[in-house]
């Protein structure tokens, strides 16, 4: 060790303490006041991003990264989710059928390293995300263009054959397998998201997974902001973009996002001034904070099911009216109000309530009473022989609450003893995804504002069914519904499937999300969102 | 002496060796994959991501490359954090963690030692029960209830002290103190029990009556055979205490390797636990050798032959 670092460290050592007398004399100026005033948001942002690069990533925390550095075609509309804004498309046209879309592209875009931004720089991204090499987890989002699984799954080997052309340099045609009006919400998830060709082949080339264009050094983007400054577990900053086609609506000057894992030590950050949003908030705190601080804690609706699997392979609960005598025991009003506290909604079915257009089922309600006589037909009257049976969770202190909530519920009104049993998460993933289970806690949160994104993943053999449950006339409504060609239509037949999916309980569902955070009151225009996609130019912060 | 040293440093090669078969093949033996998710992913992706991180090899030729490689220094790229490799992780978050830990080290030994002295000297007196039962208290009371504690005092009711993140030096007083605080606890009962075992020695009574003045006694004759049991708890505590605290890291949200070494093993990241784990079985085979060397130095009981 060079005596230049033990230098720096006894150095250190004395302005700790140092640091320590002074500090004493009065108290300290807080980060988030000297943030405020310098235009700058403090956001808890969860965990370490595993990478920025939009198509390797999978998180909920990278994804909230990226919406301030990169933007697709459309973009996050800033207050309604139902809705896209323009963003490199300026506008664009569909056929009839919304088989054929047509984006012109605006011709002031600029990559941050001055590069225009081109239709031939969206052909080769998805190029890029499908092609096999890459191993992309979201390859599959683009399965709605045409001959896109084709391409991924290696069938055919030409790209031009795959329904995306750049016209020119400013107009893009997608042409897709099947009507899809709801084509624009899907733009706006981060796998449709453009990345600069000739940074991405100086950095390793089109399919490199550990190409070097995504680091602080060589990152390009789009965006409202640039990348900053990013240290490991420490923070990451962006700042705005100069070069952004929409400059001047940018208020903020910057945002820092702070990688941390604990809602505790998050929660004394922001007490402690060090933060204006927090991530999450301890459960256990949600009631005190009501009193305490309620200008300050946030409890919005965030598209999302928490539900348990049922393996419907193995004896008792093969049997439709075990799960269905399971399922109306379970007091979800009950569960909600005394054990999550977090403000969500009892599930009546597995779609959430929030999707406009959408008829939320109401097929599980709370009834014992049918319950008890479905067990008895069942063989099971009074809950006498019935087999032995566990709970999977991943081991959390939240999943065992609510186990132990709903336990004691089976236990007392269905006379049914069912243990709990506890693994670490990838042991977790394992088991469910094996079958290795009786019941499993699960949950499903919305990739775009619609029913598909929920239903679709219950069709037989889809890699996330992960319950044995396959029923024919539902993979064929289904199907029906993704070649429907008007909304109308395509619900009707979503909510058919939903209905038999409700009667036969390959779930039970059980609460649907709420996003329950705290928010320092100078924050402005940071609206409730169904799926938490913040739209950073509008946010502003007053004190700046 | 340059013999004990060299047959002590094979022996630790040798060790450090062990632990990296043994910490593989655990790894290897653990089910879940890095790249197992919530999200389904289809085989042939799965399959695709595996060959390009070589995990579609047989283990034995797994561990062989890995091995080789990490004789060289490279321990290969983490699995789950796309463009790090596990040597970088490490540079970057072992200085953090070696800076907490030395501010940590001196605090314990500053506070500890002089009190540990000082209760064996005025033993049976309140100059002894308080240290020792803040001591007690000290030991009993674990860094992540201490931790929270210094920060809603100095943290949040006063607001002296910054609660949490490393950005400079008043950012680093907080998590010094709790883990300093709970090894000077160690230090201060390990020093007092090392001393009192010197004051009851026959040379010491021999040298009171001879009429040597106190002060010599406890600093001259006392305090080099005194320090013994602290010096060989040293070693291993230096070996935790620089590589990182994931419960203070946590609290305090330090971006130090002792996070890592949880995510690694959360993550599945099999390189990036080879590559911690041999860092740490390392860092505490130097710290015994340096401690057994010093151990000869203060002690004429023993000798390096043997």
């Amino acid at each position: 060790m060079p005596s230049a670092y033990w230098n720096k460290v006894l150095s250190t050592l004395a302005f700790a303490f140092l640091g320590l007398a002074l500090a004493s004399c009065s108290p300290r100026e807080r980060e988030a006041d000297i943030a405020a005033a310098q235009g700058i948001l403090l956001i808890g942002n969860g965990s370490e991003p595993k990478s920025l690069d939009p198509h390797l990533v999978t998180g909920v925390p990278e994804n909230a990264i990226i919406q301030s550095l990169i933007e697709g075609l459309v973009t996050y509309h800033p207050t309604d989710d139902t809705l896209a804004e323009p963003a490199m498309a300026q506008s664009w046209e569909h056929n009839d059928d919304f088989t054929v879309w047509t984006f012109n592209l605006r011709d002031d875009a600029k990559w941050t390293n001055g590069d225009p931004v081109v239709a031939s720089d969206f052909v080769y991204s998805w190029q890029r995300i499908l092609s096999p090499a890459l191993g992309a987890e979201y390859a599959e989002s683009l399965y709605v263009i045409e001959n896109a699984m084709a391409f991924h799954q290696g069938e055919i080997e030409d790209f031009s054959q795959v329904g995306v052309k750049a016209l020119d340099d400013h107009t893009l045609e997608v042409r897709l397998k099947g009507s899809t009006p709801h084509f624009l919400l899907m733009l706006k998830h981060y796998s449709f998201y453009p990345v600069n060709p000739r940074v991405v082949e100086e950095f390793g080339g089109m399919t490199d997974r550990q190409s070097g264009w995504s680091t602080l050094e060589n990152y390009v983007g789009n965006g409202a902001f640039r990348l900053k400054e990013w240290a490991t577990n420490d923070f990451l900053e962006v700042e705005r973009n100069p070069d952004y086609w929409d400059a001047e609506t940018v208020k903020l000057n910057g945002v820092r996002f702070f990688p941390i894992e604990n809602v505790n030590t998050e929660a004394t950050a922001f007490q402690g001034g060090r933060l204006h949003i927090t991530n999450e908030v301890p459960a256990d705190r949600i009631p005190s904070l009501q009193q305490s601080n309620s200008d300050a804690l946030m409890i919005e609706p965030y598209l999302g099911t928490y539900f348990y699997r049922v393996n419907t392979t193995r004896e008792p609960f093969d049997d439709p009216r075990v799960r269905r005598a399971l399922a109306l025991t379970i007091d979800r009003e009950l569960l909600v109000e005394r054990v999550t506290q977090g403000g969500q909604a009892p599930a009546t079915g597995f779609v959430p309530s929030g999707i406009t257009g959408y008829t939320v089922s109401k097929a599980v309600e709370y009834d014992p009473e049918r319950a008890r006589e479905l067990l008895a037909q069942a063989g099971y009257p009074g809950g006498e022989g019935f087999p032995e049976a566990e709970i999977l969770i991943n081991t959390s202190e939240n999943h065992r609450r609510i186990a132990e909530a709903i336990q004691a519920m089976w236990r007392e009104k269905l006379g049914v003893e069912i243990g709990i049993f506890n693994q670490e998460w990838k042991v977790y993933l394992d088991s469910q995804s094996s079958l290795n289970y009786d019941i499993s806690r699960s949950g499903w949160i919305a990739d775009y504002v619609h029913p598909m994104t929920f239903l679709e993943i219950f069709t037989s053999g889809n890699g996330n069914n992960d319950t044995g449950w396959s029923n024919a006339q539902y993979d064929q409504l289904i199907s029906q519904a993704q070649r429907a060609t008007t909304e109308e239509a395509r619900f009707a037949a979503l909510n058919e499937a939903e209905a038999i999916m409700m009667d036969e309980l390959p779930v039970l569902p059980i609460y649907w999300y709420t996003r329950v955070y705290m928010k320092d009151p100078r924050v402005e225009n940071w609206n409730p969102k169904l799926l938490d996609n913040r739209s950073y130019k509008y946010i502003s912060i007053a004190g700046s | 002496m340059l013999k004990f040293i060299a047959a002590r440093f094979g022996q630790g090669l040798l060790v450090l060796l062990a632990i990296y078969a043994l910490t593989f093949m655990l790894v290897a033996l653990t089910p879940g994959s890095p790249f197992s998710t919530e999200r389904a992913i289809r085989p042939e992706i799965l399959a695709q991501i595996e060959a390009f991180y070589g995990y579609d090899k047989p283990p034995l030729e797994r561990f062989w490359t890995s091995l080789t490689n990490a004789l060289q220094g490279e321990f290969g790229p983490s699995a789950v954090y796309a463009n790090r490799s596990v040597t970088d992780i490490i540079l970057e978050a072992f200085p953090v963690s070696l800076t907490l830990g030395t501010i940590s080290l001196l605090v314990a030994l500053f506070i500890g030692i002089p009190a540990g002295i000082l209760a064996a000297v005025k033993r049976n007196t309140w100059l002894d029960y308080l240290p020792m039962s803040a001591s007690m208290v000290g030991i009993c009371l674990p860094t992540f209830v201490l931790g929270p504690i210094l920060v809603l005092v100095f943290g949040i009711i006063f607001q002296l002290l910054p609660v949490s993140g490393w950005f400079g030096p008043d950012y680093m007083v907080l998590p010094a103190a709790t883990l300093g605080l709970f090894y000077a606890a160690y230090f201060a009962r390990l020093t007092r029990g090392g001393m009192l075992e010197m004051l009851n020695q026959d040379f010491i009574r021999t040298a009171r009556a001879k009429g040597v003045p106190e002060s010599t006694i406890i600093w001259k004759h006392c305090l080099k055979g005194g320090l013994i049991p602290a010096i060989t708890y040293l070693g291993p505590a230096l070996a935790g205490i620089i590589s990182g605290s994931f419960v203070v890291e946590t609290i305090f949200q330090i971006p130090g390797l002792g996070q890592w070494f949880v995510k690694g093993a959360l993550n599945r990241d099999d390189f990036l636990i080879l590559g911690l784990t041999v860092l740490f079985a390392g860092l505490i085979v130097i710290m015994n050798l340096l401690v057994d060397i010093i151990q000869v130095a203060l002690n004429p009981r023993l000798k390096y032959d043997r």
